[in-house]
């Protein structure tokens, strides 16, 4: 059986980022959408934590705890956005959503 | 047992954490993280993204780092889920799920994005000379002590990131603030 090394976390962790950038790509739910940025996410937060193994100390583990951090916020002030939004369009059509378009 | 009142047995112990449980876990969250972007309702999906946040906190075991394993189910799987549940509970969900899921442009993104992990996993396995095969063993009981000392300082002097964490308080006082206000009906 082959050891785990870092490689295979980063492995992981790209084909978790590519999900997420195709659920950010593809999906026409804007809930869904905010989804997958957070797998996206996560799949920085494994790389981080992996690099934090390799290299024996802990910064990486402390940027993964910012990361977290910033995904609250980012969750709170966009899922924010979505309900005025809804409450002004009735929808959370994310083909709908062009007021600003021209 | 403690480990940490007897250090000599840590380096001696077999370690718990075999490939199983990577491959186990790995192919958890990939499964599930492709459920969350293909379910039609948004929750299923976010169930789905829950089993995703719960197997990356198990990597994150494996990788010797249980505050953040910590922090992954309380904050991510506790708070933030939450958070997402109550939001697609307050917009309905049966006009979107009788919609079709993806936009027209769906083929695109798919090339795209899987063009992006081939160039990311070529790219891991050329450059493999820059990570090197060895995997330290952090010290995992006082693991949270370490963080703390790095995060609050420790003997009077201010940690590397004390000034990051003062800057992410505020950070989260703003978001908060912000979504308040977008969610109110008048100010």
């Amino acid at each position: 059986m082959v050891p785990i090394t870092t490689l295979h976390y980063l492995v992981v962790a790209a084909a978790l980022f590519a999900l997420g950038v195709i659920g950010v790509l593809t999906r026409r739910n804007v809930v869904i959408v905010l989804m997958a940025i957070e797998l996206i996410l996560n799949a920085v937060n494994l790389n981080l934590v992996a690099f934090s193994r390799m290299w024996g100390n802990l910064h990486g583990q402390l940027f993964a705890i910012f990361i977290v951090v910033d995904a609250a916020a980012e969750a709170a002030v966009g899922l924010g956005i979505l309900i005025a939004f809804f409450r002004n369009k009735e929808t959370i059509n994310i083909d709908e959503i062009d007021l600003l378009k021209w | 047992m403690n480990p940490a009142m007897n250090p000599g047995v840590v380096g001696n112990m077999a370690p718990v954490a075999t490939p199983w449980f990577f491959y186990v876990l790995a192919g958890l969250a990939v499964a599930s993280g492709l459920a969350v972007i293909t379910r039609r309702n948004a929750v299923h999906a976010a169930l789905a993204l829950i089993v995703t946040l719960l197997s990356v906190a198990g990597l994150y075991l494996m990788l010797y780092a249980p505050f953040v394993a910590g922090v992954q189910i309380i904050v991510y799987a506790g708070g933030i889920m939450v958070l997402f549940l109550f939001v697609i509970m307050l917009v309905n969900i049966e006009r979107a799920s009788k919609e079709r899921r993806f936009n027209r442009m769906w083929p695109v993104g798919l090339v795209a994005s899987c063009a992006l992990m081939g160039l990311l996993i070529s790219a891991f396995i050329k450059g493999r000379a820059l990570f090197p095969d060895r995997m330290v063993a952090l010290p995992e009981a006082s693991n949270t002590q370490q963080v703390a000392a790095m995060l609050y300082g420790e003997a009077g002097k201010m940690g590397a990131y004390t000034f990051a964490f003062e800057i992410a308080s505020l950070l989260l006082l703003v978001a908060i603030l912000g979504a308040v206000i977008m969610t109110k009906k008048k100010i």
